[in-house]
């Protein structure tokens, strides 16, 4: 038994740095966030996201962060289904292929949307160039949704993939035998099967969506503003921390919120970590 | 017609994935710093880029960091998981769920409550705390690198090692250590690669006059154009696919080693 506890010791130094890191600063957020400057309780910092410019940039961000997580979704499907039916093999190489540009510096590949949209632009010049009329979306929400799809579509495919692979050739064959058509294995089979890796990748692409301020920072000119650029702008020009805090709380309320409704559709709770 | 319209999806969504970074990658030899026109191939922004000391000072923050974090993270991950290993059904139970909470948090609340924590004790930010937030939010994906290999891992092996007569830190190092090996390097990496990459937390933890890349490449592009970033981005992807290359195909390697060093154990 003792022998046991010391080597329950090893956990030690994780617990302190987790603790130390994670937990108490999450509970001077919210101490922060519930208290004015004076340090007296208020509920005044969670009602500021009540506030119309707060509030807007809130319904954006829920607006575009969906949009970009149905986008991906639509497109990583088909994508990983035609990867597991590639079968194993060349195989690997080709899944590494899909998800390189994940471990591409974030910053170096929304700057290259940058790049590619500005009006002065590769696309533009290209566009001119062959005497066709450019196209003008950068700094809009579309050029926003485009760097989110951009961006998360890995984190979309790899789970995905990973559940996809995982159902057996019998299984789909046995649903063959027994008189479905593609549209009903797919429908019937494929995707109830594939739920835990459905529900893990909305997750991976919709918190990270929803929470960005670079993506729009970048790609939106500083014009259009998420609830992210606003809570750092909170933090960053106007140093109002407390309301700052206040409005990361509402917003973890919403991450959460979102992420238990996910959970009810994912009774294995296999899907929560990549 | 159905194979040529998989490949054909398959090789648009390549596309829509490899043309943005290959843009940089051309465009970090136009002489011209207009991204629309062709002005002549130039090598001057990779010159400029390496005589940069911003940059290079910058570069050399971010692999520093991510080697210390990796180390780091990887040291308390590994002793955590024989720990949690040893707890009851309980205990391990709190111990998972707070394994997953810098996982799944947002990274700017993450961030931003490790500037107020720092903040509020009176902790001064700079390369210090952003090499401890690094740690803090790598350790979770270490742990579940090893954890499902110490699983698997049969207790019966270490027992063996101990009646026949080495003592429990021998036991530990011959056979268990081995056996966790690929585990602790695939951890290893991800945390890394996770460090390396980070922006969100950094941007927070960081202070004013360090930056890391990341952080660097947010000024210098909120600040207009700087064909030098261009450059940097290709010398970056060619840094990440050599190191992918050798991530996805050391731990086989490793996989074999371990298993052929079982062998020539059992063999003896």
């Amino acid at each position: 038994m003792s022998k046991r506890f010391g080597k329950q010791l090893l956990a030690g130094p994780y617990l302190f740095w987790m603790i130390a890191f994670t937990i108490i600063p999450l509970i001077m957020m919210g101490v922060k966030g519930l208290t004015d400057s004076q340090g007296n309780f208020t509920l005044n910092n969670l009602m500021a996201m009540g506030n119309p410019v707060n509030s807007q940039a809130l319904i954006l961000s829920l607006e575009l962060s969906l949009i970009s997580t149905v986008l991906c979704l639509l497109l990583a499907y088909p994508l990983a289904l035609i990867l597991r039916n590639m079968g194993s093999g060349s195989n690997s190489l080709i899944v590494f292929l899909f998800v390189l540009p994940m471990w591409m510096n974030f910053l170096l590949r929304t700057f290259a949307w940058q790049t590619l949209l500005e009006k002065e632009g590769v696309i533009n010049g290209l566009l001119s160039a062959l005497g066709l009329p450019g196209i003008n979306i950068i700094n809009t929400p579309a050029a926003i949704v485009l760097g989110m799809v951009y961006n998360f579509l890995p984190f979309m495919v790899l789970p995905l993939y990973n559940a996809l692979a995982k159902i057996s050739d019998d299984v789909i064959n046995a649903a063959h035998d027994l008189g479905a058509n593609r549209a009903q294995t797919l429908v019937r089979v494929l995707i109830p099967q594939s739920l835990p890796g459905i529900i893990s990748g909305i997750t991976m692409v919709f918190v990270p969506a929803l929470t960005t301020f670079v993506i729009s920072d970048i790609l939106g000119g500083a014009k259009i503003l998420l609830i992210g650029n606003v809570i750092e702008q909170q933090f960053t020009v106007s140093y109002d921390w407390n309301t700052g805090a206040g409005l990361s709380i509402v917003l973890m309320i919403f991450v959460l919120a979102s992420m238990a409704l996910l959970n009810i559709f994912d009774k294995n709770g296999e899907g929560t970590v990549l | 017609m159905k194979k040529v319209l998989q490949k054909a999806y398959l090789a648009l969504i390549l596309i829509f994935l490899y043309a943005p970074i290959l843009t940089l990658m051309v465009l970090s030899f136009n002489a011209s710093k207009s991204r629309a026109k062709w002005g002549g191939f130039t090598l001057r922004w990779y010159q400029e880029m390496f005589d940069s000391s911003t940059i290079m000072d910058a570069l050399y923050n971010s692999l520093s960091i991510a080697l210390f974090a990796a180390i780091i993270a990887t040291l308390i991950g590994v002793l955590a998981c024989i720990g949690i290993q040893a707890m009851g059904k309980g205990p391990r139970a709190i111990c998972m769920t707070l394994n997953n909470i810098p996982i799944l948090n947002a990274e700017i609340v993450t961030g931003l409550s490790l500037m107020i924590c720092f903040g509020a004790f009176g902790i001064s930010l700079g390369y210090g705390t952003i090499l401890v937030s690094h740690v803090a939010f790598c350790i979770p994906y270490v742990i579940l690198s090893v954890m499902p290999r110490l699983k698997t891992t049969s207790s019966a092996a270490y027992e063996a090692a101990m009646d026949l007569g080495a003592p429990p830190i021998q036991a530990f190092f011959r056979v268990v250590l081995p056996d966790l090996m690929p585990g602790i390097l695939s951890g290893f990496l991800l945390a890394f690669t996770m460090s390396l990459d980070d922006f969100v937390i950094s941007y927070f933890t960081r202070g004013r006059g360090i930056n890391t890349l990341s952080t660097l490449v947010y000024t210098q592009v909120r600040r207009g154009i700087v064909p030098t970033m261009y450059a940097l981005s290709t010398v970056i992807f060619l840094a990440v696919l050599l190191f992918l290359l050798a991530q996805n195909f050391l731990p086989q390697q490793l996989e074999k080693l371990s298993r052929r060093h079982h062998a020539r154990r059992a063999h003896e």
